[in-house]
């Protein structure tokens, strides 16, 4: 049943509600009269692909930015947000993708900064703060330990802080951009569990998503947004996965890939009882041992933390082994440089796209020609040729959509997904004969996930060996031909996604090795 | 707003906006009523115009101060480009001033065709060299540039004023050098009364034009930027982060170390204990003014340079010259804290992009 839109003089049962909201970018329409209602009490999902227009509508609400034009009320009373400091005054809090912490602080500290209860000479009073702060977290179920330096928590913890720090000012409605992109599967329960406590305890909560189990999983209504406008609105049980993916992208989507059977060919990479340390000098990957060959996808799977990132990071040459070995085409290769490796036909998507993938004060441009950018065709005699670099750029943003279409401006300027668009249509566009995938989607929306798969897929069956890492299982099972399950630096096994469940691979993410596993099903 | 209009605009109103303030304080400091205070100040800027820029010597002055500064200013611009600090381009400075010099004092049996350039490629060997001595220890211990190159400053110092006291002086027992061989001196463009401007500033001009090259137009360039950006997504393009950083610091250190070389070349004939007095700090303020930029660099040279020449006549005026101080001042603080230029201008308006 579509959604009816309220009268006015119902507008007191909405905790919010947005009308008719613009805003004009300088080169995209990212509002175009968007309507939102979300009723009071609710967990209301807003959906819709990279780019649709999601965060900025959300940040109009937060004071961000203002809108060209539209009507915001909070409560049946319309309200002018100029500044963040306004929409806490009418209770609204936000949660940002990336945290706004202070790593050396305490829980307790970072919760009450910039309120913080003072005493006699304004002198900052500790103790007072750590039992509002206990209050508060025992009142929502958001357990924390209060005397926690921030950057000795989980991410999930630091945005556990985040949400007590909304409530510490007051907050009634809740808006999440995005808060489970960097959460593990568990976390993400844990979060879930959260925000249905704030639910019950008469707090509304909006939060921006693409993953559409999560809205059928928590959500009571659904927005669905798509290049600036809605596309629909209606309550979570009426609808399914497929409808929100239909009308998220505008057409059918698959959410299965179609895949070829697996024909591996020849060995093209062996790994020899590798072992890699951490940035804090402890083993991470404990002598790890395997082949990848050409035309297959072999995954790593794992709860993130358990040693993939090093172990990646290692075969790219971004980390020295510790030990052990690394053949690529027959030719050891373990202590060879980035460019080394690069040049011998080894592609990598890097799991941590601000610090390792781009350059974020390169234009789009430049970006696509790192790792490229000191030879044939992108440099000639030590001189860049710049129209070759534009070229592959205007070529890339087009296959990869890349929006906006803009080669010239700066990547910082580009949202999460579109960024991570670049940084893989780069990837590929080296024609690798190996490719090491850490995390390819995340962030990504399903069209552009859809997208992604097809494209490893594609080249897979052209005979490239890749390895890919990542921590979302659906993937791992509807993209790879054997999956290595990573527990503490070691593998627990090696398996075929057609011989085991999700739930068996969970357990050997959990420490059993596929003996054990096999051996309970007996 | 676009960041190039930005890089060009806040440079421009600062200056604006610190010859107001200077002008206010002209208008104090003089005599008599309002409009004696008035006709006070109009003969103040008058008089640094005419210092600066009234006739061939003025102008000629201005353009020999402000060689040095160009380099300099280039040094530090080109580290920043690069996210490396170099603040020790005044002892890099010395050092390629010194060692030029010592060179060209026994370059005599060369033809100046040779003498010439191979007294510019000493100096700015040995200005490479001393700041690849901060680079080297950056890029294989972490030591930070800023420590690294002020110590080394007082090295510089040091040295050079026990080599021009003691082993390499003039033997009138001036703090200075012997004067250099005929060869090497720089011929001049031009002569009015006393003063002699030589090639130098076309040498500092083409070392601009060079710099703008390899950082817009090579893939050295590039790998430069990158580094100094995002040291890690360069290490995973394949960039050597350390022959980077190092390579970066040469390159710094040999602009100064030119600097210093023209000095001696073109002006002094000879190494001054007082030599550098202050211009590689002074390529700080000016890689500031000019927004790193190397033709926004050769801007910022010509306008402070003319502030000190202009100030001098500003004093037969009766206007004390620290006035100038005063105004470069005000234009440095501008330009460093442009959030105040953005904000009066109104270019900070909420720039979005699609979210």
């Amino acid at each position: 049943m579509p959604f009816q839109i309220p009268e006015p003089s119902a507008y007191s049962r909405y905790a919010v509600v947005m009308k008719k909201i613009r805003k004009q970018f300088p080169k995209v329409l990212a509002n175009d009269d968007v309507d939102l209602y979300v009723e009071r009490g609710e967990i209301h999902a807003i959906v819709g692909e990279n780019g649709a227009g999601k965060s900025t509508l959300m940040n109009q609400l937060y004071g961000l930015y203002s809108p060209d034009s539209g009507e915001i009320l909070v409560g049946g009373e319309e309200v002018v947000i100029h500044g963040p400091k306004d929409a806490i005054n009418a209770g609204i809090g936000m949660v940002h993708q990336h945290f706004m912490l202070v790593g050396p602080l305490t829980v307790a500290e970072n919760i009450v900064l910039g309120n913080e209860p003072v005493g006699a000479m304004d002198v900052f009073r500790y103790q007072k703060a750590r039992q509002e702060v206990q209050k508060i977290s025992q009142a929502y179920g958001l357990t924390v330990d209060v005397d926690a330096r921030i950057e000795d928590l989980p991410v999930g913890s630091q945005q556990r802080v985040e949400i007590l720090k909304t409530l510490y000012r007051g907050a009634e409605i809740l808006i999440l951009d995005e808060p489970t992109a960097v959460l593990t599967p568990q976390e993400t329960e844990d979060l879930f569990r959260v925000l249905k406590n704030l639910q019950k305890n008469g707090k509304t909560v909006i939060f921006i998503t693409h993953k559409l189990n999560e809205v059928m999983a928590v959500s009571n209504n659904v927005t669905v947004m798509r290049l600036g406008k809605v596309t629909g609105r209606i309550p979570t049980s009426e609808t399914s996965p497929r409808k929100l993916a239909n009308m998220m992208v505008g057409r059918e989507v698959l959410l299965r890939v179609e895949k070829s059977p697996h024909k591996p060919g020849s060995e093209i990479l062996r790994v020899d009882s590798l072992k890699v340390k951490d940035n804090r000098g402890l083993m991470a990957v404990e002598g790890v041992s395997f082949t990848l060959h050409e035309g297959e996808i072999l995954g790593i799977a794992g709860v993130a933390g358990n040693g993939q990132t090093e172990l990646i990071e290692s075969l790219a040459g971004l980390r020295k082994a510790d030990s052990g070995s690394v053949f690529f085409e027959g030719a050891d290769i373990t202590q060879k440089a980035p460019r080394d490796i690069r040049e011998l036909g080894i592609s990598h998507i890097a799991e941590d796209r601000f610090k390792y993938a781009m350059v974020r004060e390169f234009s789009v441009a430049f970006n696509m020609a790192l790792g490229r950018h000191y030879k044939h065709p992108f440099a000639k005699s030590g001189f860049l040729r710049e129209e070759e670099i534009y070229q592959n750029a205007k070529k890339l943003v087009e296959e990869f959509d890349v929006r906006p279409r803009e080669i010239h401006i700066l990547a910082s300027n580009l949202s999460g997904g579109n960024q991570q668009k670049m940084v893989v249509a780069r990837e590929f566009a080296y024609h690798p004969k190996c490719m090491l995938v850490a995390q390819p989607t995340r962030g990504l929306d399903i069209g552009a996930i859809e997208f992604i798969h097809k494209t490893l897929i594609h080249f897979r069956d052209s005979n490239v060996g890749i390895l890919l890492v990542s921590m979302e299982l659906e993937e791992i099972f509807s993209l790879c031909d054997r999956i290595l399950v990573m527990y503490e630096g070691s593998f627990m096994g090696e398996v075929k996604p057609d011989e085991i469940s999700l739930e068996e691979i969970g357990l050997m993410m959990a420490g059993q090795t596929w003996e054990q596993v096999e051996g309970e099903r007996a | 707003m676009k960041t190039n209009l930005r890089r060009v605009l806040i440079p421009i109103v600062s200056v604006f906006i610190s010859l107001l303030v200077a002008s206010v304080i002209i208008l104090w400091i003089g005599e008599g009523g309002f409009g004696e205070r008035f006709v006070f100040l109009g003969d103040a800027y008058r008089a640094m115009l005419k210092g600066a820029f009234g006739d061939t010597a003025a102008w000629m002055d201005t353009i020999i101060k402000m060689t040095p500064l160009i380099l300099t200013g280039l040094a530090v611009g080109f580290g920043f480009r690069a996210g490396v600090f170099n603040i020790g381009a005044e002892g890099q400075m010395a050092m390629g001033a010194l060692t030029a010099t010592l060179f060209a004092v026994n370059a005599s049996s060369f033809p100046a065709f040779i003498a010439i350039p191979l007294t510019v490629i000493v100096g700015m060997l040995a200005g490479s060299v001393w700041a690849g001595i901060a680079g080297f220890l950056k890029a294989k211990t972490g030591a930070h540039e800023v420590i690294t190159t002020i110590m080394l400053n007082w090295i510089a110092y040091n040295i050079t004023n026990w080599a021009v006291s003691g082993p390499f002086n003039d033997g009138l027992n001036n703090p200075r050098s012997p004067e250099i061989a005929e060869a090497t001196k720089l011929p001049n463009i031009l002569s009015s009364q006393a003063t002699f401007m030589s090639y130098g500033i076309l040498i500092a001009i083409a070392a601009a034009v060079v710099i703008y090259v390899i950082l817009y137009k090579t893939s050295m360039g590039y790998e430069i930027k990158s580094v100094g950006f995002n040291p890690y997504a360069s290490e995973y393009g394949g960039i050597n982060v350390s022959k980077n950083i190092i390579l970066t610091m040469a390159i710094s250190g040999a602009l100064a170390g030119l600097a210093g070389t023209l000095e001696s070349m073109g002006l002094y004939y000879r190494f001054y204990g007082t030599l550098t007095s202050g211009k590689g700090f002074d390529g700080i303020s000016i890689a500031l003014i000019g927004q790193n930029n190397p033709f926004g660099i050769i801007f910022a040279s010509l306008l402070i340079s003319g502030l000190r020449t202009g100030s001098n006549q500003m004093q037969y005026v009766g206007v004390p010259k620290h006035i100038v101080t005063i105004i470069q001042s005000i234009i440095i603080f501008l330009v460093a804290a442009e959030r105040i230029i953005t904000s009066l201008l109104r270019l900070d308006k909420r720039k979005g992009g699609a979210a």
